[in-house]
């Protein structure tokens, strides 16, 4: 076997497991916002249809032991992360066998042990904990990069820019990955923020930053690269500006009166899967049926997380009081 | 015990804080401290002088003026492997950093089913007696013991501030650990070991034994109860000073035995007056000790006003002696 065919059948895996990432999120989203109209799934739930670049293009830089911190918005930074969606799947249901216990919820799903270090209902909160993560890791000498992810909503609280500095003082292992989905809420980024190009918040501290299509995984995965590469030589934090897309409403039940159907056709036109598939069709890397035979897989294990999150016992009521403190 | 008894001295509250800090950090290298001006000036009343010199410059982190940006960074590297001490100066400035502390220290354990350990330890200066004003003269810490999922330590002796401290920071909970500025210098209560000890949290501690009357105070309303109860034996009445020591979590116990025994309650909280911990210790009494009680609980809190400048109005809001003495003769003759 020549060296390109191995290097080929190597980037085919690679580009076989962002694709395969991207649609789980896809399909478990889709999943939920079915079983929350069914009020199966309770609660608050913002999901992450659209933007699956983002977090599948920055996580295949990380391994398990790296750190990311998330937001309200955290399915999607799960399963990049490689959180199990049985467990996902559980949590949403607020079955004791969920990924927090069903304590968490959508809004607080975490996985400490995978470097998840949750998802956050309050805008920005992530980005003081990933600056705390990527200190722990520059004093332990670990190697282990923090991943901050925030959107546009973020840009504007000052815990964001108090950390993005002191991440930058300390020279930190951290990025800083703005998802720049352009609503805050029903609030576009345009009215919010007094900057036309986000990434210059980035260069006011000193950091190097880049502005990249967060519909395409790959350049999104390029520009992580390099940014993980540069936090893990000790030479400090980046800042990525993504561009991209909220498919559904803010939370399941948006009424999405601050755009129209033709505004997000735009964006489902320049889909990020349907963007891969394409390009791993023309490269002859990905034929018709193995994507088939993996959209299937996908769901298949998507169905599967339902079964066990349905199947799963509820916590008993007694367990409301387990894990406020390790000792009381 | 006799060679333990020769090590021991009459070090300041301050001091002794300085050294459990000290102590712990050479035991155990996971713990650093962070905060403004803690390099040069050992922070602004020199809690962490000469650590710099000692422990080196990658533990002893100075910040910006970004409460919540270093409180949030505290609460990530407490997350992922290391005990951070973090300096919030003082307790009033904790708005700045609320969300941190309340949304994110204090419900990450809970909210990832147990799966993370935050064991974060805030040290912040709370009180008045000083003139500081509305900003700088606060306490506090009922707003912290409200907040399910922090602990909070209220030392009231350079002993128990030692021993206290040692606990926050050999155990994986966030603490909130209240100093109070008007005791800084001061050397009451029992002489403080050399070596390095723990005092469980939960554990409350009589400060006086008594009959007629039980008296439970925090921090410096310990020292002006005892002061009180000084006067009130001159006057017949024999008073109890209980010292809650930690407030989260509450010695419940040791205030309804105190209760059981002398049948009457004063508590002395220099906090707001409402929703404080004078109001939740007396709750505490009314649901679960009532039958103890001969006479009305007493309370003496600060006013219910921000806390004011000038000294002839700053004493009239705080506590007082005189107020602590009142309040338990008329529980004493209202039986």
């Amino acid at each position: 076997m020549s060296s390109s065919v191995m290097v080929d059948s190597k980037q085919k895996k690679r580009l076989l497991e962002m694709l395969r990432r991207m649609l789980t999120i896809r399909r478990f989203e889709e999943r939920v916002k079915k079983e929350f109209a069914a009020t199966r799934v309770k609660g608050f739930v913002h999901l992450y249809i659209g933007e699956e670049a983002v977090a599948v293009g920055v996580c295949s830089n990380l391994t398990d032991a790296d750190y990311v911190t998330s937001t309200h918005r955290g399915h999607g930074h799960c399963i990049a992360k490689g959180v199990d969606v049985k467990g996902m799947m559980a949590e949403l249901y607020g079955r004791r066998t969920g990924t927090c216990k069903g304590k968490g919820g959508s809004m607080h799903i975490a996985d400490v042990g995978l470097g998840m270090l949750g998802a956050n209902g309050i805008v920005g909160a992530g980005a003081p904990i990933a600056v705390g993560a990527g200190l722990s890791s520059k004093y332990r000498k670990s190697g282990q990069v923090a991943v901050c992810f925030f959107s546009d909503g973020a840009l504007n609280q000052g815990a964001v820019h108090e950390a993005m500095n002191i991440a930058s003082i300390w020279k930190l292992p951290v990025i800083f990955v703005l998802e720049n989905n352009q609503f805050a809420e029903s609030t576009s980024v345009r009215y919010a923020t007094s900057v036309k190009d986000p990434s210059v918040r980035g260069e006011s501290y000193s950091m190097p930053s880049v502005r990249v299509d967060g519909m395409d995984v790959l350049a999104v995965s390029q520009a992580a690269a390099e940014a993980v590469a540069r936090a893990r030589k000790g030479e400090g934090p980046s800042f990525i500006v993504c561009d991209t897309y909220r498919y559904m409403g803010h939370f399941e039940g948006d009424d999405q009166t601050y755009r129209t159907k033709e505004d997000v056709d735009v964006y489902r036109n320049n889909d990020p899967i349907t963007k891969l598939r394409k390009k791993m069709a023309e490269d002859g890397s990905l034929t018709e049926k193995e994507f088939e035979e993996l959209d299937a897989s996908v769901l298949k294990e998507i169905e599967e997380s339902v079964v066990y999150a349905d199947s799963s016992e509820w916590p008993a009521p007694s367990e409301v009081l387990d894990d406020v403190y390790t000792s009381r | 015990m006799q060679q333990v008894d020769q090590q021991q001295r009459n070090l300041t509250f301050l001091q002794a804080i300085t050294e459990a800090l000290s102590q712990e950090m050479e035991r155990d290298k996971s713990i650093v401290v962070m905060g403004e001006d803690v390099r040069i000036w050992g922070g602004v009343f020199g809690r962490f002088k000469g650590f710099r010199e000692k422990f080196g410059d990658d533990r002893v982190l100075d910040t910006p003026i970004s409460e919540a940006g270093f409180v949030g960074a505290g609460v990530g590297a407490a997350a992922t492997g290391l005990r951070p001490v973090v300096d919030l100066m003082f307790v009033d400035f904790f708005g700045v950093a609320g969300d941190q502390i309340v949304n994110q220290a204090a419900k990450m354990k809970y909210m990832f089913g147990g799966k993370a350990k935050i064991p974060l330890v805030i040290i912040t200066m709370i009180g008045g007696g000083l003139s500081a004003a509305a900003q700088h003269s606060e306490c506090l810490y009922s707003v912290f013991a409200h907040i399910p999922g922090i602990k909070c330590v209220v030392p009231s002796t350079a002993y128990d501030a030692k021993g206290l401290l040692t606990t926050a920071l050999r155990q994986d909970d966030p603490v909130m650990f209240f100093e109070h500025k008007f005791l800084h210098s001061s050397t009451e209560g029992r002489p403080v070991p050399k070596e390095s000890y723990a005092i469980q949290f939960g554990k409350a501690d009589i400060k006086r034994e008594g009959t007629d009357v039980t008296i439970v105070g925090l921090a410096r309303t310990v020292h002006q109860s005892l002061e009180a109860a000084q006067e009130l034996q001159t006057q017949g009445i024999s008073a109890e000073v209980l010292d809650l020591r930690t407030i989260v979590p509450m010695d419940e116990q040791a205030i309804l035995d105190s209760v059981k025994k002398t049948g009457r309650l004063v508590v002395v909280d220099e906090d707001y007056p409402r929703c404080n911990i004078a109001t939740d210790v007396a709750a505490l009494v009314a649901s679960k000790g009532f039958n103890y009680l001969d006479s009305p609980i007493g309370i003496v809190s600060s006013l219910d006003t921000p806390p004011p400048f000038s000294p002839v109005l700053e004493e009239a809001f705080l506590p007082s002696v005189e107020k602590i003495v009142q309040s338990a003769k008329a529980a004493v003759h209202r039986t």
